[in-house]
């Protein structure tokens, strides 16, 4: 199994016309992404890469009879009226793609989301990839690139920095270790599905043995996972990284989202809860690897799965 | 997040129609006398610096008259709080004081109230001491303050929910949600004798994401700073404002070039990635002089400028760059930027550059053949090298220095700003988005490989009568139609023909370049 999407999953691409969303569609296909619908004001009638093109959200859901997922390639100011058309549709799942989506936006989008039961990855996420099923956003590039960075295996890694999910991803496999699903929950102060929400999901996944998160400074999703394994509602185990040590009071460090505010959220801070709550912190990203090798061999956890042992 | 001052943050209550004190922004001590002279009667000199506990540091003084006005002015525009100007204000009657300010809770996805009867003294504190004195209120973004909600609010802290008071939290939701704010506090909101209520101070950040809808905040720099933005930094915004292809971010640390640490250009890739591998650097012993961060699949143009000004900063010792070492991205644009900055500025320090992701191999290529001739290395790493592998690397390349004319000759030429080549019949010429490509037909007819031709990563050129035209319409191509790859100018100088020039002007650099320097 894997979290949030998997290659049954129904997905459409909202903005698909656009140089963005027509390439990434045919990346996303390429590895195996059951893409079945785009969306694009206007431009319903069109296909592209194959895929038929509905001119609004709702056309798209009863077409294709329900989707389970959307993937947003849209102009930043443009997000909140897709996502929440698409939230309002019924679709139960966006990923939210673009950068500087302003942040009362995404307050919005959360309201809507709530009110509709529905879940959302972002904004400014790589997006998500459950390993050799499917890929929703951009993580591994290249299709190619994607199949043989990643192996599956019994890790869930989720990730405040894109780059770093698919780094943590390979770097594991490098060291034998194969995952479930990578998750980059986005690089902005406030995202929909966050640390502790991928932690909880990663949880509730059979095939999700142990957890590796790459967490930053600034906010709370760090200690709020802590609380989660101090509380005993996360017990799979949990090895962390937490980026920025290096960071000066008040700089804030590009889209990373990380600034520090008032004595919550700083490095020692998270380490401490995290370490404090039973997860093993690692000093150095390049230890990720070997003590996340450790940790699974210590619980007697296959390092990777081939298809004969996996539960689903 | 954009932080405003307690000025700036107050014509944006006054907007939302919650009363402030009748003021003037002031940058010497005759404007103060003057303004505290037309205000007339008791007035209170305010330093604009965005720090906390201003009152205690001499930043809030009270005045009688114009002339100790003036006199409290020139202490302060004197001292360290005083770069911002002051704000000269008329003294209110104060009955009351109470606490209010709207943030967003990161966890519930909200914005809250944070509300308390005690007025006038940091918040913590009040927490701290009082904390019934205090109340949270989560907001919805639909309703936010409305009567019902801001009355609960205010009585939850054990205060009287007066109806101008309940008017007043309105006003300030109406304000925060105006200037798309992140975190809106006043503290005090005071209760004048006549029973309204003014916001006596204000503390404002808004969301520099928002800020493009938001010409009234007169914000030239969306972007959390503790200081105003530099010569530099202002170039590096201008081009990352102008250009929606990929992030581009420059900041200077503003190191200390004599210190014993060397001083290295910092170019970073993703936010976590550029954070980790400036981790390792520092780890190294290494200073950066600069945050720097092209990711988000930026054109090559984009990284050409970041290592330019990157170069234009000090006299660095080294150029450092590493992301997340798995970029989604095709890396060799990345490495065509830099190829390019290098050699324009015959570059005299080493380099390590971590390229890994998508078609690192070709970028590491790129990156060492083109750069192989100047005088000092240049090295490009995979996905495979860690950002401690190659901070050890830099370590080594600097000791085993100099090269050619070093850190000043890099320097010197790095502080010269791009020329306009100089216009001729003989030559294909054309606007990108962000420059204009010009193609020598003399040198293009001396070629038979057409380089420019091959690698053109959007493939908008065709040979004709022997030299490389358009074959788009120069209207697209200004438009985006060339990506502003930088192949016809990196390729056609890799077969020393140097028929291809992509000119990126990079205004003012020359002038920010001698005041750093």
């Amino acid at each position: 199994m894997s979290i949030l999407v998997d290659e049954h999953s129904k997905v459409l691409v909202q903005g698909i016309t656009g140089r963005e969303g027509r390439a990434r569609a045919r990346l996303m296909r390429g590895y195996g992404t059951n893409v079945v619908a785009g969306v694009t004001p206007g431009k319903g009638g069109q296909e592209v890469e194959g895929v038929p093109v509905y001119s609004a959200v709702v056309e798209a859901v009863e077409a294709c009879g329900g989707l389970d997922a959307s993937v947003l390639f849209i102009p930043a100011p443009l997000v909140k009226g897709g996502a929440i058309e698409a939230i309002e549709a019924g679709v139960p799942f966006l990923v939210i793609v673009p950068d500087r989506v302003p942040v009362h936006d995404v307050l919005e989008i959360a309201a809507a989301a709530e009110a509709n039961g529905a879940r959302f990855l972002g904004p400014n996420t790589l997006g998500i990839l459950s390993v050799g099923k499917a890929v929703l956003g951009m993580i591994g590039g290249r299709a190619e690139s994607a199949r043989e960075w990643f192996r599956p295996g019994p890790v869930g890694i989720c990730s405040r920095s894109g780059g770093i999910t698919s780094s943590i991803g390979f770097y594991l496999g490098q060291q034998g270790v194969g995952a479930t699903t990578l998750c980059h929950v986005g690089g902005d102060p406030v995202v929909g599905v966050d640390h502790p929400a991928a932690v909880l999901q990663f949880q509730d996944d059979p095939d999700t043995k142990a957890i590796v998160m790459f967490g930053e400074i600034g906010g709370t999703q760090e200690e709020r996972v802590a609380d989660l394994i101090a509380t005993g509602r996360v017990t799979k185990p949990l090895i962390a990284y937490v980026g920025g040590k290096a960071a000066k009071e008040g700089t804030r460090f590009s889209h990373a989202g990380a600034i520090i505010e008032g004595g919550r959220g700083t490095h020692e801070g998270k380490v401490t809860a995290l370490a404090e709550a039973g997860a093993t912190v690692v000093d150095d990203f390049g230890d990720l690897p070997v003590a996340t090798a450790k940790v699974l061999e210590r619980s007697g956890i296959p390092l990777a799965y081939d298809s004969a042992t996996r539960t689903s | 997040m954009v932080r405003l001052s307690e000025h700036d943050g107050k014509a944006v209550l006054a907007r939302a129609g919650l009363a402030v004190p009748e003021g003037r922004l002031c940058a010497t001590a005759d404007e103060v006398r003057a303004a505290a002279e037309a205000l007339g009667g008791r007035v209170v000199v305010k330093a604009q610096a965005f720090t906390t506990k201003r009152k205690d540091q001499g930043g809030i003084v009270f005045a009688d008259d114009a002339a100790a006005a003036g006199a409290a002015a020139e202490t302060i525009l004197a001292g360290p709080l005083g770069e911002h100007g002051v704000r000269v204000e008329g003294a209110l009657a104060i009955a009351d004081e109470v606490y209010a300010s709207i943030l967003i809770d990161d966890a519930a996805r909200s914005p809250m109230l944070l509300y308390s009867t005690r007025g006038g003294t940091g918040i913590e504190e009040v927490a701290d001491e009082t904390p019934d004195a205090v109340s949270r209120t989560p907001l919805s973004m639909d309703t936010g303050l409305d009567e019902a909600t801001a009355t609960a609010a205010v009585e939850a802290a054990g205060g009287e929910a007066e109806p101008a008071l309940i008017t007043a939290l309105g006003r300030l939701w109406e304000a925060w949600r105006g200037c798309e704010a992140r975190t809106l506090e006043v503290n005090p909101l005071v209760k004048l004798e006549d029973g309204s209520w003014a916001a006596c101070d204000c503390r404002a950040t808004v969301d520099d994401y928002a800020v493009f809808r938001h010409d009234e905040l007169g914000i030239e720099i969306a972007r959390e700073s503790d200081r105003p933005p530099t010569d530099l930094e202002r170039i590096g915004w201008a081009a990352e404002r102008d250009d929606y292809r990929g992030t581009f971010f420059f900041l200077e640390l503003s190191p200390d070039y004599d210190a014993d640490a060397p001083v290295v250009a910092f170019h970073g890739t993703g936010g976590g990635g550029a954070m980790m591998s400036m981790d390792a650097a520092i780890a190294r012993g290494l200073t950066p002089a600069n945050f720097i961060d092209t990711s988000g699949n930026p054109p090559a143009s984009k990284v050409y400028r970041a290592a330019r000004l990157a170069l234009a900063q000090g006299p660095v010792v080294g150029y450092f760059g590493s992301g997340s070492g798995v970029a989604s991205q095709e890396q060799f644009h990345v490495a065509r930027g830099l190829v390019k900055a290098f050699r324009e500025v015959g570059l005299s320090i080493p380099v390590v550059m971590r390229l890994g992701g998508n078609a690192e191999d070709l970028a590491v290529e790129i990156l060492e053949t083109h750069c192989a001739d100047l005088p000092a290395p240049v090295e490009g790493y995979r996905k495979t090298d860690t950002p401690a592998h190659i901070a050890e690397r830099m370590e080594t390349l600097i000791e085993e220095g100099p090269y050619g004319d070093g850190p000043a000759g890099s320097l010197a030429r790095a502080s010269q700003e791009p020329e306009r080549p100089t216009e001729s019949p003989n030559q294909t010429r054309f606007a990108t988005l962000t420059g204009e490509v010009v193609l020598d037909h003399a040198a293009c007819l001396e070629c038979e490989a057409k380089p420019c031709l091959t690698s053109c990563v959007p493939q908008i050129l065709t040979e004709q009568d022997g030299v490389p035209v358009l074959n788009i319409d120069e209207a697209d191509a200004a438009r985006g139609g060339c990506t502003e790859c930088l192949a016809c100018e990196v390729e056609c100088a890799h077969t020393g023909n140097h028929g291809g020039t992509v000119f990126l002007p990079m205004a003012g650099l020359a002038a920010a370049a001698q005041v750093t320097t």
